[in-house]
């Protein structure tokens, strides 16, 4: 799997570290009270504290907290039972307070670790340096008046968790499949929506290259990137730039980028003359976060079961690949879906339908697996007419189209449009005399070697019997009556 | 001077309760007083509408015998860094001028539930920044009270300067305060009245414009112990609002003025008693010495080993935290904006050039400099250290005394011309012997003890445990008792 860049000095490794910015799924904000729900009309969720008014001062809300230790628990990571809230200052229209309150030296989450699956049904794990919890800043709209910006408080002093991960990842590829697993995991905890487009979900990218050995080189931060398909393009580019720039003899300068996804470049965002000292202190209006071991406990014992262990059970229980089983997992409705689907039946057919026409048929109607119109069972049912040879792979599929128009049940299709397949040989029997009699000239080719020519016969029968013969009766008899 | 307005807290609840007077006529003769001794500058705006109908609420209450609270119908001023719902707070600030809080703090919430009768806004250092309140962008304040070999005009002291010119001149019954390093203690000391600055977490901070969080605690400026035992019971409280703010029990404060401190331990610190010490001061400080073992307390020597350090401690800590708190103030959603044309940044300098002041402004370049890549360690993460040990040096003392006994100042008070021309390090040494107290978050109160050679108050101050305002009040009560202090301000000599 490995991603190497080929210069004229040699091959480049690519180092990515990814940042992300998972809003927190709470009611309010993490510490003025006000509603963190997401729309709403400008500047209509907004407490005093979020608008910096004079002597106003945060009080943590502990549902925020629960929902971070319940994510570090998730990715299997040293929860703080003592941690401290920071200021970042710096000047910003949409920043009102003047400093956003962030944790710095002292994280409510330490080290942990996500699991990627690949594509090669391989996996690789990759370590979480920190998770941390801070405010969100206002939205600022350029394009409302010619000269004048607006502002927008109704984010200001949502909850995020700032997940950090160790730079660890060696290619685009390992950096989206990143994403996607802390996106599976955070949605199977609850904790985050994972809405990369609404901007629950941001990614700071940190890229740099260097030869397969070398310590690490200068990397260049490419910020609030919001999709994982421009999380991949981003690293492709800056790391293609790295590589030329050292090869021209250059030197890249730490610095943070902006990803362009109209042009697929990064650009610098801010020269250095004008880089952010952020002067961190503890925050006085706070004192530090402590909680007991018990919080900790209760939480860690209503945690769900997560992707990893869905999918280790998947392959146990079901019998099913690796790979199929990750896919499955990726999103907790499709892996509830398949289960309820797989719940007796051949669960290993049921997953091939769910990921192949299921998926597509979604996909094409642009529905979502939790209002499928075809029902769980409903696969299953559609396997086991399969099975007892009551239709034919071919028709399956004619009647699945017919399951996702109507809804209905695979059965009651079957009966009500005469598609049972026919394994009565008498009648298939009479179809392929007919079929026979009616081609001499065909015929004689096959007797003469011509045996691709069977394939035709098979396809006149079965046009003959509207796709109901059973293919492998008719095929053995084909042969028997052409070939001997 | 009318006899209304020479009366304490505690006589009002009393004259109230017997029917003595109404609270609109008390409200009214404070307002005259205030109208007559405008000069003083002590209020930045009287709110003489808000007074009147909230004393006329009080007095139909009254009426109807109902009564909220031993403060019920009380006439008291509001420090202007307390945000007043309707009515404007500047903090003594350009930047803010104008601004009228959508809320009310959650100290003066408090008076104004117990029914107080707020008077106005008193003056103060901008941003509580100063010890002379010449610091004010609505003018300096005037002390009172004249040296009587001198008529330069003198400053009450800062920063609630407003509110101590005010309580000492008769001009309201008693006031809200905020002390970060002596802001309450200082000027009390100054004008001859009694200020408390409770224990860190006591009253909440909820409401009041922030100057350095980690210090800042509001307290009560009255002219009697028994006066400011009354009003802390009123201010003080849990706040859920204010993380900081204790979750401890609210005792009944005055029942501590018993009179009785006999078997009390009091600690005096030697190393208060530096070379050079006013000598004036360090007679007072004996006599306050005295008056503690005649009322059978035990006085012994202390040691608080750290106190040299504790002044650049403070202009550390005190300024990293406000250059933080005054980010708010950049004109894009209250206060001033000075805008023309420029971008973001450009409105942001010329307001904040602006809307700040020169003390100001040197706090935020400190506070922003000592909090800098490169400096944080030097200066504010060793700042921390050194506050940590001056807190140890305190809970250690404590172990052997009940109570600590001090000077509040340095000096008796300085003429405002001067003032303004005194170096800021000069300035900054006025709060040495009440910055360590305010680091270590333990409680603290001046009380009048005598005038200087020059007529002028000198103030003692009384540190306890903290949490343990009870036993302070009971000290000061008994020294309140033995000094006698009655001296009128100048401005009221011969009036009646």
């Amino acid at each position: 799997m490995s991603y190497i860049i080929q210069g004229e000095t040699g091959p480049w490794e690519v180092v990515i570290g990814l940042e992300v910015h998972a809003q927190v799924i709470s009611n309010a904000k993490l510490f003025s009270g006000a509603s963190a729900t997401f729309g709403g009309d400008p500047n209509t969720h907004v407490a005093f504290l979020d608008s910096g008014m004079p002597g106003m001062l945060p009080v943590i809300n502990a549902e925020c907290v629960r929902q971070a230790v319940k994510t570090g628990l998730g990715l299997n990571a040293v929860i703080n039972r003592r941690s401290i809230f920071d200021r970042k200052n710096y000047f910003y229209a949409d920043l009102p307070l003047g400093y956003q309150i962030s944790q710095f030296a002292h994280p409510i989450v330490g080290e942990g670790t996500i699991i990627l699956d690949l594509k090669d049904g391989t996996s690789r794990e990759v370590g979480i340096e920190r998770l941390h919890l801070e405010i969100d800043a206002g939205k600022s709209l350029h394009d409302q008046h010619p000269s004048k910006s607006f502002i927008d408080l109704n984010r200001a002093g949502v909850a995020l968790m700032e997940i950090v991960s160790k730079p660890d990842m060696r290619s685009p590829e390992e950096a989206g499949a990143y994403l996607k697993k802390l996106r599976a995991i955070l949605r199977y905890l609850g904790t985050c929506d994972g809405n990369m487009e609404e901007g629950s979900m941001r990614a700071d990218v940190n890229v740099s290259v260097r030869h397969p050995g070398e310590p690490l080189r200068t990397r260049c931060e490419i910020k609030n990137v919001n999709s994982v398909r421009f999380v991949m393009q981003a690293i492709e580019y800056e790391a293609q730039r790295h590589v030329e720039v050292y090869e021209q003899g250059g030197i890249i300068e730490q610095e943070t980028r902006l990803f362009d996804s109209n042009k697929g470049n990064t650009r610098p965002m801010r020269s250095k003359e004008f880089a952010h000292d952020y002067r961190y202190f503890p925050d006085p209006d706070l004192l530090p976060l402590e909680f007991s071991q018990e919080f900790v406990d209760e939480i860690k014992a209503g945690l769900p079961e997560l992707p990893d262990a869905k999918k280790a059970r998947f392959i146990a229980d079901y019998g099913i690949t690796p790979y199929d089983a990750g896919v499955l997992v990726a999103e907790k409705e499709t892996a509830a879906y398949f289960e309820a689907a797989a719940e007796g039946y051949d669960a290993k057919a049921v997953a091939n339908w769910v990921m192949g026409d299921l998926f597509a048929a979604l996909n094409r109607t642009g529905r979502d697996i939790t209002d499928s119109p075809v029902a769980p069972e409903n696969i299953g049912k559609l396997v086991n007419l399969i099975k007892d040879d009551t239709i034919s792979g071919r028709i399956a599929k004619e009647v699945f189209e017919i399951m996702v128009e109507t809804g209905d049940a695979p059965d009651k299709i079957v009966e009500e449009r005469g598609l049972k397949q026919v394994t009565d040989t008498g009648a298939i029997e009479a179809v392929v005399d007919q079929v026979i009699a009616a081609n001499p000239d065909k015929v004689a080719e096959v007797k003469a070697g011509k045996e691709k020519l069977l394939g035709w016969f098979v396809g006149q029968v079965m046009k003959a019997s509207q796709g109901k013969a059973n293919p492998g009766i008719l095929n053995e008899m084909l042969k028997k009556k052409l070939l001997g | 001077m009318t006899e209304l307005t020479k009366l304490t807290l505690a006589e009002v609840r009393d004259g109230l309760a017997k029917g003595e007077y109404t609270s609109v006529e008390l409200t009214e003769a404070f307002l005259g007083a205030m109208e007559a001794h405008k000069a003083l500058n002590a209020y930045i705006v009287s709110s003489p509408d808000v007074a009147l109908e909230r004393a006329k609420a009080s007095d139909a209450r009254r009426a109807k015998g109902e009564v909220l609270g031993p403060m019920d119908g009380a006439p008291v001023a509001i420090k202007d860094l307390f945000c007043t719902e309707g009515v404007q707070t500047t903090a003594a600030s350009k930047i803010l001028e104008g601004f009228k809080p959508q809320y009310e703090s959650t100290v003066s919430g408090k008076l104004r539930s117990g029914g107080a009768v707020m008077l106005g806004k008193t003056n103060l250092d901008e941003f509580a920044m100063g010890s002379a309140n010449i610091t004010s962008a609505y003018g300096n304040v005037v002390s009172p009270w004249v040296a009587e070999d001198d008529p330069e005009k003198l400053v009450p002291g800062g920063s609630s300067g407003g509110s101590a010119a005010a309580v000492s001149a008769h001009l309201c019954l008693a006031a809200t305060g905020t002390d970060t390093g002596g802001s309450i203690r200082q000027p009390a000391a100054f004008t001859g009245i009694v200020g408390l600055k409770p224990t860190y977490g006591r009253c909440s901070r909820w409401g009041i414009v922030a100057f350095a969080s980690s210090l800042d605690q509001a307290g009560p400026m009255t002219r009697t112990v028994r006066d400011a035992a009354i009003m802390l019971g009123q201010m003080a409280g849990f706040d859920p609002k204010d993380s900081t703010s204790a979750k401890v029990e609210l005792p009944d404060f005055e029942k501590a003025l018993t009179g009785d401190i006999r078997g009390l331990k009091v600690g005096i610190p030697k190393e208060y008693r530096p070379d050079g010490l006013n000598s004036e001061i360090a007679a007072l400080w004996d006599q306050g010495v005295e008056w503690l073992k005649d009322a059978g307390a035990e006085v012994v020597e202390i040691s608080l080993p750290h106190t040299d350090k504790a002044l650049a401690t403070y202009y550390i800590v005190a300024p990293a935290e406000a250059s933080s708190n005054l980010a708010r103030y950049d004109g894009v959603r209250y206060g001033l904006r000075v805008e023309n044309g420029g971008n973001l940044d450009e409105m942001y300098m010329k307001t904040r050039a602006k809307g700040f002041g020169k003390e100001v402004k040197r706090r935020i370049l400190i506070g922003t400099y000592v909090l800098s890549a490169g400096y944080y360690d030097a200066y504010y993460l060793k700042a921390q250290k050194v506050r940590a040990l001056i807190a140890q040096d305190f809970a250690e003392a404590f172990k052997k005394v009940d109570l600590i006994l001090t000077p509040t100042a340095p000096s008796d008070a300085f003429p405002i011309a001067g003032g303004a021309k005194v170096d800021p390090i000069t300035m900054y040494l006025n709060d040495v012997f009440t910055v360590p107290a305010s680091l270590a978050g333990v409680p603290a109160m001046s009380i009048p003890g005598g005038l200087s050679q020059r007529g002028l108050p000198l103030g003692l101050q009384l540190i306890g445990r903290p949490f343990d305002e009870e036993t302070i009040l009971r000290a000061a009560g008994v020294m309140e008792a033995a000094a006698e202090f009655s001296a009128v301000p100048t401005l009221l000599r011969g009036t009646k």
